[in-house]
């Protein structure tokens, strides 16, 4: 049997096809699937073009091929409000669900975080926070991982070419839920998210800025280290996570200013908030397919 | 040009805009002085909010000395004539904040985007004015663009449901006939029963005149601030453009002696600092950046030894919009170590 753990690609935009190019490389992961609604969508052109097979009726048009195919992973890539029934029947079928979408019925993953303790549980839907989540929560664990943070903010500032309408028509959605999981994820007791939408061309990069205070006074070298640290880890699934400034110290605030490039597969380098959740995404998928490899955990039967 | 008998709703900012220059920090006493003196001159129209609006309490924007809820709890029901409008950056506040506001009695809900980006406030101003709440959309940074985009991006405010429209010059750039421009094609364009209005900055010293032209060119709401009370060089200042409107014998409901005592006696004494056309706020309006900017600069000039008017330029250049605040440091940390200060 193959180590690759056999996956299906929901929603064939943007985000599902540089997921796609991403996982075309991935020695853990291997896509078989890409689901549609529309039979004409450029996506499932694409997908079917790079030998994938595809659904242009939704899940529905793949799950009697679930078990044949052993598909093991999906990934919604489309909205909340279908991600409920796409992870129940999918889930049903012992499908790992990893969710892209802001409908977080599961738990919030952000890899270098709290993935391992995901996998190791088999948690059968996990999502995958904001853009703007993944770029600073793990700088915010960055610094509870060293002493208590009672106040988290993160602004990330993205070109508006890199956001999309399901965004523009619920911004508040992001704010709530980055600012969520900056308190459930990140460790801080309160927490709060700034999202800043820049039309300037050629295209900003991605870039976030996250602080913090302390409750008591910051340890600059433990924290300097630990953002280090954070920094590389991150690295491993986004290289182009970029320390720019900081951390730097002002009593118990911490500040840290990020950059992050994509690797521009599919969508172009300033999109660096699209690129860190499809990495995310698949980086949580390969840690399960790792785990189960190694026995750590065992894939419901089939 | 004749503004005579024209009806102008002045609108002050020095409770909101004004916030900015005070890092925030009026107390409710302060509040309760300005708004009551404002009320008793005859303006109908006061904005009270943290500076960057509801929700703008934050590390990067500033903690205020009060919440938003407990600044309108402390205006609100002292006003007579006057109502109480709240302004909402989509990104920073959400329609939870907006659902408080009205609970405490605000009349006006102002949901601002920058330029380009109006279709981030369609989920605000369809709450607002589901609530109906007199509903403005607030198109900022509008130097920017050319008048066919504000207008392309004020109609989709207007479809959302604002029943006014501003044309709002954030970084105090605008000269006179980029105002009359936007604002005649915004009054040309939109549908005749949505209100046009127009905030400016005196960045430029340009806030009196542009204000005039935006009236002359079918504003009818104009945003002003007692004494200048307002990020950079202040806003278009209010008792100043009573005075030019009284003379000029348009309709505005004004009690000019009022206000200016107002200025005088109770704002000019609360300023941090003068509030003027100095280098670095000449600085924003020539370079077309956003007001509030003005103090984070000199801030970050203090702390890392990089003059703020070569800091500002430089977030003109790299087309920075309201809101970036958090650029400020960034920068400055990054022109700091390629000079090898830091």
């Amino acid at each position: 049997m193959s180590k690759k753990l056999k996956a299906v690609i929901i929603g064939p935009g943007n985000i599902g096809t540089d997921l796609l190019m991403k996982m075309m490389r991935s020695e853990w992961v291997e896509p078989v699937w890409m689901v549609g609604i529309d039979p004409e969508s450029e996506g499932l052109k694409r997908a079917q073009e790079f030998g994938i097979k595809v659904s242009s009726t939704g899940v529905d048009g793949m799950l009697d091929h679930v078990i044949e195919d052993d598909i093991r992973i999906a990934f919604d890539a489309t909205s909340a409000y279908v991600h409920a029934e796409n992870s129940r029947k999918l889930n049903e079928l012992g499908v790992i669900m990893v969710d892209l979408t802001p409908a977080a019925i599961g738990p919030f993953c952000v890899p270098p975080v709290n993935l391992k303790q995901h996998a190791s549980q088999l948690e059968m839907n996990v999502n995958m926070v904001t853009c703007g989540g993944q770029a600073t929560i793990p700088m915010v664990a960055a610094v509870s991982q060293v002493q208590e943070v009672s106040y988290g903010e993160i602004v990330a500032t993205v070109s508006s070419r890199s956001i999309g309408p399901g965004t523009r028509q619920n911004i508040d959605e992001f704010t709530r839920t980055t600012a969520g999981a900056v308190e459930a994820v990140g460790g801080a007791d309160k927490g709060k998210a700034i999202i800043i939408v820049n039309p300037a061309e050629p295209p900003l990069m991605m870039r976030d800025t996250i602080h913090c205070l302390t409750k008591e006074t910051p340890d600059q070298d433990a924290i300097t280290e630990s953002v280090k640290n954070m920094v590389k880890e991150v690295q491993k699934y986004v290289p182009g996570y970029k320390l720019v400034n900081g951390p730097i110290f002002d009593g118990n605030k911490v500040s840290v200013f990020m950059e992050v490039e994509g690797l521009g597969d599919f969508l172009p380098k300033y999109a660096g908030n699209l690129d860190i959740m499809t990495a995310a995404g698949l980086r949580t998928a390969e840690m399960f397919a790792e785990e189960a490899h190694k026995g750590e955990i065992t894939l419901p039967a089939r | 040009m004749d503004l005579k008998g024209k009806k102008v709703t002045l609108h002050d900012m020095s409770l909101r805009d004004g916030m900015h220059a005070k890092r925030h920090q009026l107390s409710l006493e302060q509040m309760i002085a300005v708004s009551t003196g404002l009320d008793d001159a005859g303006i109908p129209l006061i904005e009270v909010t943290h500076g960057d609006g509801l929700g703008g309490s934050s590390l990067n924007y500033g903690f205020p000395a009060h919440t938003d809820e407990e600044y309108l709890n402390a205006v609100v029901p002292k006003m007579k004539n006057a109502k109480i409008s709240a302004l909402l950056l989509p990104g920073i506040g959400t329609v939870d904040h907006l659902k408080m506001a009205r609970d405490c009695g605000v009349n006006t809900i102002r949901v601002a985007t920058h330029c380009t980006e109006a279709d981030v406030s369609e989920q605000h101003i369809g709450m607002a004015a589901k609530m109906e709440m007199d509903t403005v959309g607030f198109l900022m940074m509008a130097h920017m663009v050319s008048p066919e985009k504000i207008l392309e991006q004020a109609k989709l405010m207007e479809g959302y449901g604002a029943n006014c429209i501003y044309c709002t010059d954030s970084a105090g750039y605008m000269l006179p006939d980029e105002v009359t421009e936007k604002i005649g094609m915004l009054r040309a364009e939109l549908n005749p029963s949505t209100e046009i209005g127009f905030h400016g900055h005196h960045n430029m010293g340009m806030a009196i005149a542009n204000s005039l032209a935006a009236v002359d060119a079918g504003a009818t709401r104009i945003d002003g601030s007692v004494a200048g009370l307002g990020a950079g060089a202040g806003n278009t200042p209010l008792e100043v453009f009573v005075a030019v409107l009284e003379r000029m014998q348009a309709n505005h409901g004004v009690d000019l002696y009022k206000i200016m005592d107002v200025a005088e006696d109770i704002v000019v004494p609360l300023m941090d600092q003068p509030i003027r056309v100095d280098r670095d706020a000449l600085t924003l309006g020539y370079a077309g950046v956003y007001s509030s900017f003005l103090l984070f600069a000199q801030r970050a000039e203090a702390k890392y030894g990089i003059q703020a008017r070569d800091i500002l330029v430089e977030l003109g250049r790299r087309g920075t919009v309201g809101g970036q605040e958090d650029m400020i440091e960034d920068l400055a940390l990054t022109m700091a170590k390629e000079k090898g200060l830091i």
